[in-house]
């Protein structure tokens, strides 16, 4: 059966995520981080930042509830029991921090087979309550047995 | 920084709890992350770290390496192989691939017991 690549250009509506402080905290712990910047509101600005700053893979936190709805389309139709996350890559541009409202969208870049592996590519574009770009990210994830 | 020098070493042991933290910080509740027996009934050795969370710690130690400053990290692309534990030792590693300017680009791994969990990665670093 050939590879399903009726998804391919698709976008899914824009999803948007309010930065909150707490939550910055949260994921800083849980990353083992220290800088003071990502806990506390004066060492941020004393920094140059507007408020408490997101470390650059918190744009995992705030792309998710985009990214949920593209990867589980059925017409995207990936083969979850076979599936692993291949690779990721993230360009970041401006920082982000607690107060921001940053809205994702996601979109299939590509769906390719190669030795009966499928990969599915999505592409997410981040930006801010201003507009400017804060994140673009390249999703892949391959499904082994596809052919 | 010159090419060839390396950089960006850090060595974390997660503890046994953490894949619940991470989960609840991400939101990422994939069973098998969490749950040793679900992550067995589907083939697992036992519950797994989160990929991304590993690209996390590559992202921390090339953060530490530009001096802790969270804008010098511009990208970074990984690739995910195998599995990583709680309770092992992560060690992240990278060596400067080219610098130009204050523009840096460093290839960097994570290893855990001798093999690669997130390989083929590349960080740029805005210094």
């Amino acid at each position: 059966m050939p590879l399903k690549t009726d998804a391919v250009g698709k976008e899914w509506p824009a999803v948007t995520y309010e930065v909150g402080r707490e939550k910055i905290r949260e994921y800083s712990y849980a990353l083992g981080l220290e800088n003071q910047v990502h806990f506390d509101r004066d060492a941020a600005q004393a920094a140059g930042f507007r408020d408490v700053v997101a470390p650059p893979m918190f744009c995992v936190v705030y792309c998710a509830p985009a990214m949920g709805p593209a990867i589980l389309d059925p017409d995207v139709g990936m083969n979850f029991a076979a599936m692993v996350h291949g690779s990721q890559e993230f360009a970041w541009d401006e920082p982000v921090c607690s107060g921001d409202a940053i809205t994702t969208t996601p979109r299939c870049l590509s769906i390719d087979e190669r030795d009966g592996k499928g990969f599915y590519v999505f592409e997410s574009t981040s930006v801010n309550q201003d507009g400017a770009e804060v994140v673009r990210g390249t999703w892949t994830n391959i499904v082994r047995g596809v052919s | 920084m010159n090419k060839g020098d390396s950089v960006a070493e850090l060595k974390v042991t997660p503890d046994k709890y953490l894949p619940h933290r991470y989960a609840g910080a991400s939101g990422d509740f994939n069973p098998i992350h969490i749950d040793p027996e679900f992550a067995k009934a589907v083939g697992l050795p036992s519950s797994i770290l989160h990929g991304l969370y590993m690209m996390g710690l590559v992202a921390r130690a090339n953060t530490a390496a530009a001096g802790d400053d969270p804008r010098a990290l511009k990208r970074l692309s990984v690739q995910f192989r195998g599995m990583g534990a709680p309770e092992q030792e992560i060690a992240v590693t990278g060596t400067v691939k080219s610098a130009d300017g204050d523009r840096v680009v460093i290839d960097t791994v994570a290893t855990q017991s001798d093999k690669q969990v997130i390989r083929n990665a590349e960080a740029e670093l805005q210094l």
